[in-house]
C-alpha cells in the first residue's frame, strides 16, 4: 500500500543519499523532497559533503601500494618480530626484577596496596592496551593453558572470569613480575575495542571490599581476598569499571560453592 | 596464495584509503594498515567465513582507536582528532575544507561518515565493524553530517563584523 502522505523521517533522507532506502519507500521521499525544499537542500548538502569527501581520498585507493604492506614482506617481518618480542619479555624481567629488589623495602615498610600494587598494575595496563602486535603471552584461545600455567607460577589458582555476559571477551593474558613473586595478568575486550586488565598477586593483607582509584585516563577497583590481591583497571569509567570489576569478584571469591567446573 | 590471502591483498587499497581519510596523515595511516595486515595474518585461523572486507576494516578501526586512547594520555600530541579542540579558523580552498570538518568529528561519527559514503559499506556492515545497533549508526551519520555542515558554514560568520 503507498501511502503517499506518510512523512518522511530523517533516518529515510540519510537512507535514500546512501543508497539504503527500500524501493517501496523511494517514490515517496521523492514526492516528499519535491514539497519540503529544506529537506531537499539537506539532502543536497550531505550529498555535495559526499562527493568532496570521495575527491579528496578517493584517490589513494589508486596509488601502487608501498612495498612495506606486500603480504610477502609482512610475513617475514612477522616472524622476526616474533623473535625481538622475545627478547623484550626477557628484558622486562630482568629490568622488574632489579627494580622489585630495590622497591623492595618500600613494598615491605608500607603495606598501602592502594599505592604500590594498584600503581604496578595500572602501569602494566598502559603498556600493554595499546600493544598492537602482542598484547599477551598467551592467546584467551588458549584460555585452560593460560590460567594453569599463571596458576603454577602464581602458586595459587587464578581463573580467568567470565565476562562474556557484560560484553567483553577474554584476549588472553602474561606474566609479570610482581611485589613478591609473580603476578598474572589477563587482557580483556570489549565490542568496540575498548581493553580492561585483571592483575593478580599474592599480598598478605586484610580482606577488603571493592576500592577504587583513579588516574586520570584510566582507573581502577582492587581489592584482596585470601592473600590475594586482585586489580581490574580500564578506561576511567567508574560505573562500567564498577560492573566489571564486581563480576569478576564474584567469580574469583573463594568461598562459596566452587562455580568453575573447569 | 590462499582466497584468504588474495582477498586480503584486494583490500589493501582500500584500507590505505580508509586510514587516511581516518587519520589525516600518510605514514600514520600505512602505520595501521600494516598492523591491521599483520595482525590479520596473525589470526587468520580465528577467522571463520564471511566478508574478508568487513573483518580487516574492523580491525583498522579498534587499531585507530587504542592508537588515540593512547595518545589522549599524551595530551601535548592530542588536539589532531580531538573533538573538543578548537576549531582552527581562517578561510582555505578545496579539500582542506573537508579534511577540517572531518577532523573536527568526534572518532566513531567520522568512521561510521567514512565507511559509509567513501568506502560504500552497507549500514548494517558498519553496525558490525563499530559493534553497535544499526540505529546508533544512523544517529552517528546524521551527527556528523549535520556538524560538518555547520563547520563548513560557520567559518564564514566568524569573520563578519568585527565591531
Amino acid at each position: 500500500m503507498m501511502d503517499r502522505e506518510s512523512p518522511v523521517t530523517e533516518d529515510e533522507l540519510h537512507a535514500f543519499v546512501d543508497g539504503e532506502l527500500p524501493a517501496d519507500r523511494q517514490a515517496a521521499v521523492e514526492t516528499w523532497l519535491a514539497a519540503h525544499p529544506e529537506d531537499a537542500a539537506r539532502v543536497s548538502t550531505w550529498r555535495a559533503q559526499s562527493e568532496s569527501i570521495k575527491a579528496r581520498y578517493a584517490g589513494i585507493a589508486l596509488e601502487p601500494v608501498p612495498a612495506r604492506l606486500e603480504l610477502a614482506r609482512l610475513r617475514r617481518l612477522e616472524r622476526r618480530w616474533t623473535r625481538a618480542a622475545a627478547a623484550a619479555v626477557i628484558a622486562a624481567f630482568l629490568i622488574g626484577g632489579l627494580l622489585g629488589w630495590f622497591g623492595r623495602e618500600m613494598v615491605e615498610g608500607g603495606s598501602v596496596l592502594g599505592k604500590t600494587l594498584t600503581t604496578d598494575a595500572m602501569d602494566a595496563h598502559k603498556l600493554y592496551v595499546v600493544e598492537v602486535r602482542h598484547p599477551v603471552e598467551v592467546p584467551g584461545a588458549e584460555a585452560a593453558h593460560l590460567v594453569q600455567w599463571l596458576s603454577k607460577r602464581l602458586g595459587y589458582d587464578l581463573r580467568a572470569p567470565d565476562l562474556a555476559a557484560i560484553g567483553l571477551k577474554l584476549v588472553g593474558g602474561r606474566l609479570l613480575p610482581g611485589p613478591s613473586g609473580a603476578a598474572g595478568f589477563l587482557m580483556y575486550e570489549g565490542p568496540s575495542g575498548e581493553r580492561f586488565t585483571l592483575y593478580s598477586a599474592r599480598w598478605d593483607a586484610p580482606e577488603t571490599a571493592l576500592r577504587y582509584r583513579d588516574a586520570g585516563q584510566i582507573a581502577a577497583f582492587y581489592w584482596v581476598d585470601s592473600n590475594r590481591a586482585y586489580v581490574m583497571s580500564g578506561p576511567a569509567d567508574r560505573d562500567r569499571l564498577r560492573m566489571i570489576a564486581q563480576s569478576a569478584y564474584d567469580q574469583l571469591e573463594t568461598r562459596g560453592p566452587g562455580k568453575g567446573s573447569s | 596464495m590462499s582466497a584468504f590471502a588474495k582477498d586480503l591483498e584486494a583490500t589493501i587499497p582500500a584500507l590505505r584509503r580508509y586510514a587516511r581519510a581516518l587519520t589525516r596523515d600518510a605514514e600514520i595511516a600505512d602505520d595501521l594498515v600494516q598492523d591491521t595486515l599483520v595482525r590479520a595474518l596473525r589470526s587468520q585461523h580465528l577467522f571463520h567465513g564471511g566478508d574478508v572486507r568487513s573483518w580487516l576494516y574492523t580491525i583498522l578501526t579498534n587499531l585507530n582507536r587504542n592508537r588515540l586512547r593512547s595518545l589522549a594520555r599524551r595530551p601535548a600530541l592530542s588536539p589532531l582528532g580531538d573533538a573538543d579542540a578548537p576549531q582552527m579558523a581562517g578561510p582555505e580552498a578545496g579539500g582542506r575544507d573537508i579534511e577540517r570538518a572531518l577532523a573536527a568529528l568526534v572518532e566513531d561519527q567520522r568512521s561510521a561518515l567514512l565507511l559509509v559514503v567513501l568506502e560504500g559499506l552497507s549500514y548494517r556492515e558498519v553496525a558490525e565493524v563499530q559493534g553497535v545497533p544499526i540505529g546508533t549508526v544512523m544517529s552517528r551519520l546524521a551527527r556528523a553530517r549535520a556538524q560538518i555542515r555547520s563547520y563548513l558554514d560557520g567559518e564564514r560568520p566568524a569573520l563578519r563584523r568585527v565591531k
